[in-house]
């Protein structure tokens, strides 16, 4: 990874000024692989700060007023493409973070993650790899699950899952860790990486989640 | 005359012994509208005779009349809970005897006395009994709104209070429309009619910004009191919950286990409230991923330690998954108890054909052959609990590594659509 030479520059989007300050202190204190270099309190400001300071990796809230880190997502995105963002939420509500996911965060995980993990997450989705978190895992599994009433089949390609892909999913939502599912499926690490990738790329394009039951619904047909 | 006044029912109520109480009307045991009972409770005597007074007073020129409809008027109604005595059929009837009494007595002076002939105490009479059917319903309307918290009407709610309301009208109209005719001739009061109408037409257009704002002011009232209400009952679960967890939080500061024990229970408690799932049938879930959720909260407050839980798909829960849940629940407790992890995790899938929940720890694992006899927690609570139900167990377990418990339930096909049923239409 990336670590030795330079840390990664991170930056915190999130309305709570108290869990910026905590995220900021575990993050300084426990490793030199990442570096903080600014937060931003509000969609506003975040993407100003953003646009300033260039950071590699986001660490987006997703629920924020004004239009929360979707929002922070599509300011951004556009002008600048090769910023890499990390959901962070206490959500969970599957909708929400599909929708943080579509605009085209690389990730998700939850607040509650250890500080270790977080940093191993921002590393990871700074390299370029997609970061699922068991609840995501799940999320996905559901938005592609072959149930009545979920969105017609348009492209095969991109609406299906493999089965390889779904094995992947399963193991990720059971809290395997990559190297755990390499070596439970047989396969290598950088094959997996691809797996979650490809499933990353599918959740962002395809619109089968669009008409599955999400949350409130998401329950018995 | 007409009608007498008369309330109602009876009773003698407990004397109030000390501070008299402002007048109330009775809500209940009345006859009209519980002016007589409400005076009677005041001063501390029986009904009867301040109905008898009533009466008497209504012969004179229908005074009592006149007293009654202005203390109906004035004096507001009871609480809607305090506690009513019931009315004796005998005091009700005695009641009514007494406001005949008392019309007929009215009547009688009137002849005698001369200025006020029948023919126009007749309609004035009818009349009176009209305005008296109006004004309890509306006693009655804002009884009903008491009852029912924020809804209103004029009219309160249903058909028989509009028909009692519109019946009431009715008589009013009669009544007057009779007197006017007998004293006018019908031409005039044509001409009177138009000239009434007339002049309420303009006064209504005339008012109408003012109705208007009062309606609006009306609407906004009501908006504000949901909102304050809402904003009551939120402080209320904050406070039971929330800030007693901080308070506790505080105080124990010292032991980090406990910390996180309450601060997780208290998470899941919150966020079991914002998102409304599953859980005021905290005593008896009746979906697959609720009763998870509640086995993993259980677990999560009992051993001081994280269940991280996800359910994909859903269904209802019948007897062989309630066993899975309680075998997956037993699972838990094993990891929670013997390999030593902060983190537990556990994955449930609802398939077509069966459901699949694991269990799963990075803890210290164990060599399966070399588990003590006497231990019974995988044998019976989770492998025999899964046999007897047709269900089937996997475990995986390496020293040093971790265990997962896999545990399989087929589905009755009968079952409730589950979350991924293969075929599209029903």
């Amino acid at each position: 990874m990336t670590a030795e030479k330079t840390p990664v520059r991170v930056f915190l989007v999130d309305d709570h000024a108290l869990f910026r300050a905590g995220v900021r202190a575990e993050l300084d204190s426990i490793t030199d692989e990442v570096d903080v270099v600014g937060e931003a309190g509000s969609v506003g400001e975040a993407v100003v700060g953003i646009n300033h300071v260039k950071p590699d990796v986001v660490l987006l809230d997703v629920h924020m007023p004004e239009g929360g880190g979707a929002e922070v997502l599509r300011q951004v995105r556009t002008t600048l493409p090769d910023v890499v963002f990390l959901a962070l939420s206490v959500s969970d509500a599957a909708e929400d973070v599909i929708a943080v996911i579509r605009a085209g965060a690389r990730g998700y995980v939850t607040k509650t993650i250890s500080s270790q993990e977080l940093v191993r997450a921002v590393v990871r989705v700074s390299d370029g790899d997609a970061v699922f978190s068991p609840r995501l895992a799940g999320f996905v599994l559901d938005a592609f699950a072959d149930r009545p009433g979920a969105a017609p089949i348009s492209d095969p390609e991109l609406d299906l899952l493999t089965p390889r892909e779904r094995d992947v999913l399963r193991l990720l939502a059971r809290g395997y860790a990559y190297k755990e599912i390499a070596s439970e499926l047989f396969i290598s690490v950088k094959t997996v990486e691809t797996h979650v990738s490809s499933v990353l790329r599918k959740t962002q394009l395809s619109n089968r989640y669009e008409l599955s039951r999400w949350a409130s619904d998401r329950r018995l047909v | 005359m007409d009608s007498a006044p008369q309330p109602a029912a009876t009773k003698p109520t407990p004397k109030p012994a000390h501070a008299p109480e402002p007048v109330r009307r009775r809500r209940g045991n009345r006859v009209v509208a519980g002016v007589a009972g409400g005076v009677a409770d005041h001063l501390g005597v029986e009904v009867f005779w301040v109905r008898a007074v009533f009466a008497a007073l209504t012969a004179l020129n229908g005074i009592g009349i006149v007293a009654y409809g202005l203390l109906w008027l004035f004096v507001p109604q009871r609480a809607a809970d305090t506690p009513e005595p019931t009315a004796k059929p005998q005091e009700r009837q005695q009641a009514l005897g007494l406001v005949a009494l008392g019309i007929g007595a009215a009547v009688v002076s009137g002849l005698l006395t001369g200025p006020v002939s029948g023919w126009i105490v007749g309609p004035l009479a009818v009349a009176l009994v009209g305005a008296a059917v109006v004004w309890r319903e509306a006693d009655e309307a804002q009884r009903r709104r008491w009852r029912d918290g924020a809804k209103s009407g004029l009219v309160g709610t249903g058909r028989a209070g509009v028909v009692r309301v519109l019946s009431g009208v009715a008589l009013v109209a009669i009544g007057i429309g009779v007197l006017l005719i007998s004293s006018y001739g019908i031409d005039q009061l044509r001409f009177a009619l138009l000239a009434v109408v007339a002049t309420l037409g303009g006064a209504a257009v005339l008012t109408v910004p003012l109705w208007i704002k009062l309606i609006n002011d009306l609407g906004e009232e009501r908006r504000v009191r949901i909102r304050t209400e809402e904003r009551a009952e939120i402080a209320a679960h904050l406070h039971d919950s929330v800030l007693q967890t901080l308070a506790l939080i505080q105080k124990q500061s010292e032991h980090p286990r406990e910390v996180k024990r309450l601060a997780r229970g208290q998470e899941r408690q919150l966020r079991d409230w914002l998102y409304g799932r599953s859980v005021d049938e905290s005593d008896r879930p009746t979906t697959l991923s609720a009763a998870v959720a509640k086995a993993s909260g259980e677990v999560e407050d009992q051993f001081a330690l994280a269940v991280q839980q996800v359910v994909v798909g859903d269904c209802d829960l019948d007897h062989n998954l309630l066993a899975l849940v309680q075998a997956a629940r037993e699972a838990m407790v094993n990891a929670a108890k013997h390999a030593g992890v902060a983190e537990i995790s556990v994955y449930g899938e609802v398939e077509p054909e069966r459901v699949a929940v694991f269990v799963r720890d990075r803890g210290k694992g164990f060599d399966p052959e070399l588990v003590p006899e006497d231990r019974h927690g995988l044998a019976d609570s989770i492998r025999g609990r899964m046999d007897r139900h047709g269900g089937e167990v996997r475990l995986r377990t390496t020293p040093g590594e971790g265990t997962e418990v896999q545990l399989y339930m087929p589905r009755k096909t009968s079952g409730a659509a589950g979350a991924r049923s293969t075929e599209a239409g029903t």
